[in-house]
């Protein structure tokens, strides 16, 4: 190619160096883009790494899950298992006991009388549930839900709520334990039952020798508490 | 002369390539306008030599004052929530083609 303009060497000099430092500035330029793409990348693939570890961290607890499950359901003669049970109420139990038919009040209620008063309230449920765990009722249910640590029974509008679960009158009430304890526990002089039958309200308690305590149907998820106990301490 | 000038781009590139520093990013973008301006100054060159009327003090005040300009603008423009930037690479690159045009048809003697 023949020269465009006759140059002197310094002129030819001053053109290499201006291209000198554009290939300096285009390769800086190259090199820096090329390092936020970079960093970009890595960012998406350190993320996408983790989320890889996360899941298969994830995988491996739920096959420990369900392994640790099964390993429980091979073990029901575990001494310890059939006393936590019964304890957790998560099991159906059965045994002699009685049962406790309880309705609203049929007598005629009287001008102005509060009729809160001839009702079965929460209050009601739950002085009888006492009055049968004190005389040692082992397995207690309220309208087929079991009675369990953390069972509610409280007024709900015209029923009554148990293991969120509501009811209407008449509410049944079994308990297993030792018969004859329970009922004379009801019955006491001045008791519970007693006051019942003033207001009228209908109680009918009969001995069953074979008697059936449903398993909580809905075993609760524990999310704030946490046990601290001798494992932990082991650590 | 042409030797020259592609020798000197890729000591150029070499030596940035191996340069230990590089930018940071939020000045990536004023690099980046100083490069067009200079790919601009040099187009400007080629074109001014093949119509003869190349002149080196204007070559090179025009290259090196025309980036730093040009940088330095986007830089103000910065400061001031002004995205220069973008006019300076739209100018130059329409300069950039402009040239190009030109010297694609003295290339071709019309």
């Amino acid at each position: 190619m023949k020269e465009l303009v006759a140059m002197d060497l310094k002129g030819k000099l001053v053109i290499a160096f201006v291209f000198m430092v554009l290939g300096f500035m285009l390769s800086v330029q190259y090199k820096t883009t090329e390092q936020q793409r970079s960093i970009r990348m890595d960012r998406v693939e350190d993320l996408s790494e983790r989320l890889k570890l996360a899941e298969t961290e994830n995988q491996r607890l739920l096959a420990e899950i369900d392994n640790l499950r099964q390993h429980g359901a091979d073990n029901p003669d575990d001494p310890g298992q059939e006393r936590l049970e019964l304890l957790a109420g998560t099991t159906e139990v059965e045994g002699q006991g009685i049962e406790v038919v309880l309705d609203d009040s049929n007598i005629p209620k009287k001008a102005n009388d509060n009729p809160n008063l001839y009702i079965i309230h929460d209050e009601d449920l739950l002085r009888v549930l006492n009055e049968l765990r004190a005389a040692g009722a082992e397995a207690i249910s309220l309208n087929d839900q079991r009675i369990v640590a953390m069972s509610e029974v409280r007024c709900a509008g015209p029923t009554v709520s148990v293991n969120n679960v509501r009811s209407a009158p008449p509410y049944v009430i079994k308990a297993i334990g030792a018969p004859k304890t329970l009922t004379s526990a009801l019955r006491l002089r001045g008791g519970v039952v007693e006051t019942f039958e003033f207001w009228g309200i209908q109680v009918k308690i009969k001995t069953v020798e074979n008697l059936r305590v449903p398993a909580l149907k809905a075993p609760r998820n524990f999310e704030y508490a946490k046990a601290v106990g001798e494992k932990e301490g082991q650590k | 002369m042409i030797y020259y000038a592609i020798l000197g781009l890729l000591v150029g590139f070499v030596g940035g390539i191996y340069c230990p520093f590089s930018l940071p990013p939020e000045y990536a973008r004023l690099l980046a306008v100083a490069v067009m301006a200079g790919m601009d100054a040099v187009l400007g060159g080629v074109r001014a030599s093949m119509e003869s009327k190349y002149d080196t003090q204007v070559f090179i005040s025009g290259f090196f004052i025309n980036g730093i300009l040009a940088a330095f603008l986007c830089y103000a423009g910065n400061m001031i929530g002004i995205d220069l930037y973008i006019v300076a690479i739209l100018i130059f690159g329409m300069r950039i083609f402009q040239n190009m045009g030109v010297i694609r048809r003295l290339y071709m003697g019309k």
